[in-house]
């Protein structure tokens, strides 16, 4: 049987006094690969960055497991954290920091491996992204996509639980984009984490996705729930099929060039 | 030629707009569309024999079509080519947002004096708690059990350090002369030439040497440090670091303002010394001797000039970090936050500075020092 690994019950996010979505409920089981869609504006990244205790909800809870985030002190809220990978919108890598520095700073902040064995760890996920010999270089001397694989490289360190990515295929091209996808795909299955993704990059939620929730910015509510190949043609909204329809065809068109 | 614009109301309650509208002085429509929301049923508009169409027009037909929207009035536009119904439908398509701005900057209001007031209070409110948590951050590193790193400690002591000499050495020795000068002119009346040794030193030590390298470093290294901050807030570097279980008050605030704790009064020193020295020059061409002038400053220099000054540099370097760090750490998530960030870094850290100084100044008259 399988468990939920986050349960989100009712979650009301806003910004000050500016509603962005209400009565957001979902769950999201182990082994999911799970996205978060919908339109620009309408709350996606907003709902991550509550998923992941960066903002804090108006109304509602968040619980990982058996532990309510929501109402977590600062330090249970670390234990959890430990077991996530997180990648961010602009890849979030420290600019100060070198790949490898980058990528050691939750293997030193979490684990006790000794210096060597932090550098072979680091060495061994930069070569899973396909970026060993990158360790001495600097975000802002390599590509957006590099950033992005780098970026991954640091979020699977610990070899996570639950991974989350922030759009991250947004900026790259449809050939780099598909590569991360599968690059997504192939990490999640060799560790068996849950993938939790934020995404309007209509061809990565056909390859990937399992299961998905869609947001509207207009209602500010989650209208449709399930697996995105059957919202496509059942989802009672015609915006969802609209929206999923455009995704099929863009990855058809992805698919012939 | 077409004919000339022209705008009227008909007997059965149409506006009837007919000819060129291109033309420069057009019929205003405002009082006969205030005529037509008096009448009963839709509101028709005959736009038939218009021959030219022209944005102006288009706008007040937009404006009509709001207003009777806002009356709950219908609207029928007569004899609109198909071009011109294609761009109302488009304009009409999505209702006016009502709200408004979340940020509207008024230009060239005047503030009054309250609400500044209020929002300088505010303001140091927000820097004292900035303090309180950098404090316990700072006081958690003291005690090892910090996320700070050595390499970024480095990196800070290497910016607000040596990096500054450059520019620290020329405005000392500068602001020695003019200690100089504005004293020489003075004193040299009353034949007192010499006690521009005297001035020079105290001025430098106790006020000069401490207030003018804090005001190039709140420019220099404050805005550095704001600008840093709020770059890496745009990035999600902070959210990384933060998820990351890193404090980033330990891991980026701290290192920065210990290294500009230690590196201040260094500076100050280096300073005093070099304003001194600018001072012995324009003392040699008023016709004070090297001699003269060292054996002045023997007895002008005391170790209480000379703390008051040092003591000002870490004030004040505590004030530029906190001033720095608070306005990056605190900046918005996108580019225009950055120059922002950097700007109120510098203005706040700049007040901060005077009046720490006029208080301390104040503070030492009262107690004697």
């Amino acid at each position: 049987m399988t468990e939920a690994v986050i349960s989100v019950r009712e979650l009301t996010m806003a910004y000050g006094s500016r509603l962005i979505q209400q009565d957001v409920s979902f769950d999201v089981m182990r082994g999911d690969i799970f996205v978060i869609m919908g339109g620009s504006g309408c709350g996606k990244s907003t709902l991550l960055k509550h998923l992941l205790g960066l903002l804090e909800p108006a109304k509602g809870e968040i619980v990982y497991g058996e532990q309510n985030f929501t109402r977590s002190g600062p330090g249970e809220r670390q234990k959890l954290r430990q077991n996530w990978g997180i990648t961010y919108q602009s890849g979030g890598l420290i600019s100060a920091m070198s790949l490898a520095d980058n990528v050691a700073l939750p293997l030193e902040q979490y684990s006790n491996y000794s210096k060597a064995d932090i550098r072979d760890i680091v060495a061994l996920k930069l070569a899973l992204v396909g970026l060993d010999g990158y360790q001495e270089f600097l975000p802002a001397e390599i590509s957006g996509g590099m950033r992005k694989r780098a970026a991954l490289a640091r979020a699977i360190a610990l070899d996570p639980d639950i991974l989350f990515f922030d759009e991250p295929s947004a900026g790259l091209d449809p050939i780099s984009s598909r590569r991360l996808d599968d690059l997504i795909l192939q990490l999640k299955e060799s560790t068996g984490a849950s993938v939790v993704m934020v995404t309007h990059e209509l061809p990565s939620i056909f390859a990937i996705a399992n299961n998905a929730i869609y947001l509207d910015a207009d209602s500010k509510r989650m209208i449709e729930s399930g697996n995105p190949s059957w919202m496509r043609e059942h989802s009672e909204h015609a915006v969802v099929r609209q929206f999923l329809n455009r995704a099929a065809e863009q990855a058809a068109a992805g698919g012939d060039s | 030629m077409s004919e000339s614009a022209t705008a009227s109301l008909s007997a059965d309650d149409q506006l009837l707009i007919a000819g060129d509208w291109s033309a420069a002085v057009l019929p205003t429509l405002d009082s006969l569309f205030t005529t037509l929301l008096e009448t009963e049923g839709p509101l028709k508009v005959d736009v038939t024999s218009v021959t030219v169409w022209d944005p102006r027009l288009e706008a007040k037909l937009l404006h009509l079509q709001r207003l009777a929207y806002a009356g709950q009035r219908q609207l029928e536009l007569l004899g609109t080519p198909d071009s011109q119904t294609q761009l109302f439908k488009l304009a009409t398509a999505v209702a006016p947002y009502a709200g408004t701005a979340a940020t509207s900057s008024g230009l060239f209001t005047l503030k009054n004096l309250r609400s500044t007031l209020a929002d300088i209070g505010d303001d140091l409110l927000e820097s004292l708690e900035f303090l309180g948590a950098t404090t316990s951050a700072v006081l958690r590193t003291l005690l090892g059990r910090s996320g700070m790193r050595r390499r970024e400690f480095i990196e800070s002591l290497a910016q607000a350090g040596p990096q500054a000499m450059g520019i620290i050495t020329l405005t000392s020795v500068l602001v020695g002369m003019i200690l100089a000068y504005l004293g020489a002119a003075q004193l040299q009346q009353f034949g007192a030439a010499v006690f521009v040794a005297d001035l020079v030193a105290i001025g430098m030590l106790r006020e000069m040497g401490a207030l003018m390298t804090a005001i190039v470093m709140a420019g220099r290294t404050g805005a550095a440090y704001a600008a840093q901050l709020s770059t890496m807030q745009t990035n999600e570097e902070i959210d990384a670091i933060t998820t990351l279980g890193i404090n980033p008050l330990e891991f980026l605030v701290v290192p920065r303002m210990l290294a500009l704790l230690l590196m201040m009064p260094l500076l100050v020193v280096y300073a005093d010394a070099l304003g001194i020295v600018g001072g012995a020059v324009v003392a040699g061409g008023m016709g004070v001797t090297p001699l003269q002038y060292i054996s002045q400053l023997d007895s002008a220099i005391t170790i209480t000039h000379f703390l008051v000054g040092v003591v000002k540099g870490l004030i004040f370097a505590l004030l530029i970090a906190i001033a720095g760090c608070r306005a990056g750490m605190n900046a918005g998530r996108n580019s225009e936050a950055v120059g922002r960030a950097t700007t109120e870094a510098v203005v706040t850290a700049v007040v901060y500075l005077i009046v720490a100084d006029a208080a301390i100044n104040i503070l030492c008259q009262l107690l004697g020092i």
